[in-house]
């Protein structure tokens, strides 16, 4: 392949790519300007809550518990070679709050509700459901996707919370259970050596990837193309997105809270 | 009351629409008749703006349908889905009284299941079914329901997509009278999409028959069987030898 062939379809590739972002970023701007004017749908705004917050509990508990164990065994058994065990507490708070948690919890929020949502809205394209809202002087925007997106904006910031403490919780468990840490001393350290920074930077990786999880879901949906095919593709990009998204958003987050 | 002109829409290099022209006056009631795929849902569909056509106009009152208050247009229709396309997230009367829960029309709770009952047995359904979920109905019972939310808010014009297929004979002519009740009495204009030709005439004040891309012939039912016509005359007589192949 010639240098020029190479270098086209190397722009052709960046051109596609953005005028994808673009697109995203025109929906998550539609988004919100129908989430802040009314007609609103509390009945639809509250079952999102319920299925997006309430509902993902299990789900980040288990995933935060089993992490922040692990973590705990890793800094020790890492820290031993060069006798910085005791470090253990206050590694596993920052690792766990700044960087595991939010990740985590928006990893998993990107496999259960992304997938649900798209799923669940580009059947609805399929089966003309969503022209019928439009029929019954709906806008499908505000019906389906403002409630969604909202939903998540509000609740996954306190998952990650939950996450947070419990992933916390696991490293204190197999920390005083089976390494030998005593404690108080063991909650003490955490509590003092996390910053409200810290804190606040988990909280807003939470919202934002919260945002981008439901965004991607309903936007998938959305552009869903015909049949169970068209439903399964919809449903496997939005993850895709989603989790991609999270990831580069957290890059950025991070670089923004901590390198400045 | 609904005016279409040169209307054209195609998908990819499918021109389904090549230049439709149509008009139905106020309070009548226009069945379009046509082979499978021929773009009956499609024409149904461009007027409400769920599918913008390539080029021509749509006027609904005199007013060209893509401009204006979009809220205050719909508010006009009723449309059954030729595939129900029934929430299947909500009980079978909010779906009927979807319209009625909310927005402007929106009416206390009490009520608006008063009138989702009402409607579910205009259209032969007992209230036992209204707490039920749409997928545990059949598929004629489904496409009842729809028919019950496309006019349980009493709109000025309703499209119906295929209202009698899957139905028994017997439920066929309890819709075919509730349409032509809906049209004589609330004098709203209709516009059905229908293969049963018994329909045809139970529904009509005027035909139209669509075959490719074009209103093939248009007028009065009455005038139907002696239109000279070979595509309508194969049409309504279901042969499959004449001028429309059987394979499309
Ligand atoms: N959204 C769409 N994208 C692509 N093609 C479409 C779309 N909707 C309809 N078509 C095509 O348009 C043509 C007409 O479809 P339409 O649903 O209007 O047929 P119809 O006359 O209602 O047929 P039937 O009597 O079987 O319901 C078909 O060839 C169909 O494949
Ligand atoms: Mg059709």
């Amino acid at each position: 392949m010639s240098p020029i062939a190479l270098l086209a379809q190397l722009g052709r590739a960046v051109l596609t790519a953005l005028a994808a972002l673009g697109r995203l970023s025109l929906f998550a701007a539609d988004t919100l300007s129908h989430m802040l004017r009314p007609p609103f749908y509390p009945r639809e705004f509250f079952a999102s809550l319920l299925n997006i917050g309430w509902l993902s509990l299990p789900v980040v508990g288990l995933t935060a518990i089993f992490t922040g164990g692990a973590l705990a065994l890793q800094i020790y058994s890492g820290g031993a070679r060069f006798n910085a065990e005791a470090v253990v507490p206050q590694i596993v708070a920052i690792g766990i709050v700044r960087e595991l948690g939010p990740v985590l919890v928006g990893l998993m929020i990107a496999a259960r509700v992304t997938s649900s949502i798209a799923a669940e809205i580009a059947t609805m394209k399929v089966t003309e459901q969503i022209d019928a809202l439009v029929t019954l002087s709906t806008h499908p925007m505000k019906y389906l996707v403002a409630p969604r997106v909202a939903a998540a904006l509000i609740t996954v910031p306190l998952l990650v919370a939950v996450g947070d403490i419990i992933g916390i919780a696991g490293g204190y468990t197999v920390a005083t259970q089976n390494l030998g840490f005593n404690a108080a001393a063991y909650i003490k350290n955490t509590v003092d050596f996390l910053e409200l920074k810290d804190v606040v930077s988990s909280l807003v990786k939470g919202c934002a990837f919260g945002g981008i999880a439901a965004t991607m879901g309903c936007y998938y949906g959305i552009q869903s193309g015909r049949g169970a095919q068209g439903v399964g593709a919809a449903t496997k990009s939005s993850v895709e997105a989603a989790a991609i998204l999270i990831l580069a958003a957290n890059f950025v987050l991070t670089g923004i809270f901590f390198s400045l | 009351m609904i005016r279409m002109q040169n209307v054209q829409k195609a998908f990819g290099d499918n021109r389904v629409l090549r230049g439709l022209d149509l008009h139905i006056p106020k309070a009548t009631s226009m069945v379009i008749i046509g082979g499978s795929g021929t773009g009956k849902s499609v024409a149904l569909k461009t007027v409400l703006g769920l599918i913008t056509p390539d080029s021509g106009t749509i006027l609904v009152d005199g007013k060209p349908a893509d401009k204006g208050d979009r809220d205050a247009f719909l508010a006009k229709f009723g449309m059954l889905f030729q595939g129900g396309a029934l929430f299947d997230s909500l009980p079978v009367w909010q779906n009927v009284a979807f319209r009625l829960l909310r927005g402007t029309l929106k009416r206390p709770v009490e009520e608006a299941r008063e009138i989702a009952i009402e409607k579910l047995r205009r259209v032969g359904l007992k209230s036992e079914v209204a707490d039920r979920f749409p997928a545990e109905l059949s598929g004629g019972m489904q496409k009842r329901v729809g028919l019950a939310r496309a006019i349980a808010a009493e709109p000025e014009i309703i499209f119906f997509d295929e209202p009698t297929t899957g139905l028994d004979p017997i439920m066929s002519g309890v819709i075919n009278d509730l349409i032509r009740e809906i049209v004589v009495e609330m004098g709203a204009t209709a516009m059905t999409i229908t293969h049963d030709m018994s329909s045809v005439r139970a529904i009509a004040d005027n035909v139209a028959m669509l075959h490719d891309g074009v209103i093939q012939w248009t007028g009065p039912v009455a005038d139907m069987d002696a239109s000279g016509d070979p595509y309508l005359d194969q049409f309504i007589h279901g042969r499959a030898e004449g001028p429309i192949e059987a394979v499309r």
